[in-house]
């Protein structure tokens, strides 16, 4: 069976004033259908390049990107991006900001549907009572959520998540994780996040990718992330296997990941079990 | 008890720090606008010109007076002929019922306020020609590096041409294609509100063509991950975020226009403000010259008001801009 999305030898240089840099090389991956990955890695590795070039915003420089038996050649809104800043567009409401793809989307359905579609998905993440406010009278996380209810409500094939929760203070990251693992729990699309926080990957994802250092990053290990769903963070921390999984990720990013990849069958096919 | 007297004193200087803002922002205006009027009354009584002395600030007063005076007997005057005529007409349609009786129109001359009206006209009518003009154009450079260098020369050679320039080529061009058996405008009209499009045309467009290349990329991207259509792109999108620059643009561009407008007028011998402060030039007495004073005072009021009518509209459109 091939996977849901393999990127596969993608390399992706930019050329600067200095000269042409290589920021990625030869990323490999593969994802198999409702699978959630975290992206790990150190500031500025490339992790945002390898998702935009997944959601078609870039194309890759060599390699190709295949998802459900397609080339990404361009974006498209069967992949739901969340991006690092929400960025809505601020002289929309929050339900103008997500009604403005779900009317693109399911232009055949009733406005009525679509009506319902835009307040469910703005409720589920918790704005049921400020969907007609715009983003400048809403806070970064309630900005935030409307950012995941836009993707979400377009149910797409694919998940791709930039730092979603990088600028907000703890108390409401850990709120919005809870809340993009329910909606993600209701229909479990797969999902690709970028994040640097080793503790959100491990309690979201089911494999940990984790970046080597740039330039010219690429998949240094993959961690697999084995606790059962639903899962609870209580739990979770009272789990020394958690501290394990822990250990072995900060050991990564503190000693390993400067490391670069050896060369030889990949390692994202070698932990997938295909070499 | 205690807070009580404690809020007091702080609330007392509150207001007065309230109060002190307050007479620094009147007070200082209303001193150089006396001062202003001080000196020129002071010039008034010493400079002499060909026809005695250059009037003054009670000199302009009473014109006003004398102006608005003369505009509410110009309307009694054409009510009265309009009460005559309907008698006429009453009287020879009783007389012949079948007879075809041809209305007339008033031709009275137009009063300072008429004008004044008149130049607001033909200004919106420029403006207007102006935006419809300089919006799309603005968005395609803006949207289009190629479109962008192509229409760059033209906007550097033209922009910094001057109304004098525009006007006669506008007045032949007018006057050899706009002949129609029943004008709907004047020409005089159509040459003034043309030369003012042309030259108001610009600040729009530079503005318009930055507002639209400087969007930010975040939301292109939203507008490609949904893969909008041209226009709903455009519609949707690259308009929204780029109307404060567009504002800005058709701002800069009245205040131009208004500008423009005078000169054209005079030129053009449109019934506007520039005629009437031609014509009062040309009868040269010291009662004119006070008139034109009320004008150049009307034009700069009605640019002010102008400016801050668009600085109104400017800022209704400036979302907040923390709200990425
Ligand atoms: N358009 C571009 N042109 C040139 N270099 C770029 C461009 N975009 C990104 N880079 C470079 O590519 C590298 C990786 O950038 P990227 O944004 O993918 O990093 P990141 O891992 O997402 O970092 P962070 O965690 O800080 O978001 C950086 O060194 C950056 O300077
Ligand atoms: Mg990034």
């Amino acid at each position: 069976m091939s996977a849901f999305l393999d990127i596969s030898y993608i390399t992706k240089t930019y050329g600067a004033k200095s000269g042409p840099v290589t920021v990625v090389r030869e990323f490999n991956l593969r994802v198999n259908r409702g699978e959630f990955i975290a992206l790990i890695g150190h500031s500025g590795c490339g992790k945002s390049t390898v998702l935009s070039m997944v959601a078609g915003l870039q194309a890759p420089t060599t390699g190709a990107i295949i998802l459900d038996g397609k080339e990404v050649t361009d974006a498209g809104p069967d992949r739901g991006v969340v991006f690092q800043s929400p960025c809505l567009l601020p002289w929309r409401t929050a339900y103008e900001n997500v009604a403005l793809g779900v009317d693109q989307v399911f232009f055949t359905s009733s406005r009525a549907d679509r009506r319902a579609i835009v307040e469910y998905y703005l409720s589920v993440v918790g704005l049921a009572d400020s969907m007609h406010k715009r983003p400048a009278e809403l806070s970064q996380g309630m900005r935030q959520r409307v950012g995941i209810a836009r993707a979400f409500a377009l149910s797409p094939k694919m998940l791709l998540l930039d730092e979603p929760f990088g600028m907000l203070d703890s108390l409401t990251r850990f709120e919005l994780q809870g809340v993009l693992l329910d909606l993600w729990q209701r229909d479990r699309t797969t999902a690709l996040m970028v994040t640097h926080d080793v503790d959100e990957a491990l309690f979201l994802a089911d494999r940990v990718v984790m970046m080597t250092n740039g330039p010219e990053a690429g998949v240094g290990e993959i961690l697999e992330v084995d606790f059962p769903r639903p899962r609870d963070r209580g739990t979770l921390l009272e789990d020394p296997h958690f501290y394990e999984l822990r250990e072995n990720l900060i050991g990564f990013l503190n000693e390993r990941s400067h490391r670069k990849p050896v060369a030889g069958p990949p390692p994202s096919l070698v932990a997938a079990g295909y070499a | 008890m205690n807070e009580a007297s404690n809020a007091l004193p702080s609330l007392r200087s509150r207001l007065d720090a309230l109060a002190v803002a307050g007479v620094r922002n009147l007070g200082i205006p209303l001193v150089a606008i006396a001062i202003f009027v001080g000196a020129w009354s002071l010039a008034a009584r010493t400079i002499q010109v060909s026809f005695g002395s250059l009037p003054g600030p009670a000199a302009v007063a009473t014109e006003i007076g004398h102006l608005w005076q003369d505009h509410q007997a110009e309307r009694a005057r054409e009510q009265a002929f309009y009460e005559r005529q309907a008698e006429r007409k009453k009287a020879f349609l009783e007389k012949n019922p079948a007879g075809e009786w041809k209305e007339r129109k008033y031709a009275g001359r137009p009063t300072f306020f008429d004008q004044i009206g008149t130049s607001l006209k033909t200004v919106f009518t420029g403006f207007v020609i102006a935006s419809l003009i300089a919006v799309p154009l603005g968005v395609l450079c803006g949207l289009s590096k190629t479109f962008n260098l192509a229409v760059n020369p033209f906007v550097q050679l033209f922009k910094p041409v001057s109304p004098l320039a525009w006007l006669p080529i506008v007045m032949i061009l007018v006057s050899a294609l706009y002949n129609p058996a029943h004008p709907l405008f004047e020409k005089a009209f159509l040459s003034s509100a043309i030369t003012v499009a042309l030259c108001s045309l610009w600040p729009t467009l530079i503005n318009t063509a930055l507002g639209v290349s400087s969007i930010d990329q975040d939301y292109l991207n939203v507008a490609r991950v949904l893969r909008l259509g041209w226009f709903a792109k455009v519609w949707k999108i690259v308009l929204p975020a780029s109307l404060p620059l567009i504002f800005t643009g058709l701002r800069l561009s009245l205040g131009v226009g208004w500008m423009v407008l005078i000169a054209a007028e005079m030129l053009a011998q449109n019934p506007g403000l520039g005629k009437f402060v031609w014509d009062m030039f040309q009868n040269g007495s010291s009662q004119t010259l006070a008139q034109i004073e009320v004008a150049v005072l009307v034009i700069g009021l009605i640019g002010f008001a102008l400016d801050r009518a668009m600085l109104a509209l400017q800022r209704a459109v400036s979302f907040g801009s923390q709200a990425r």
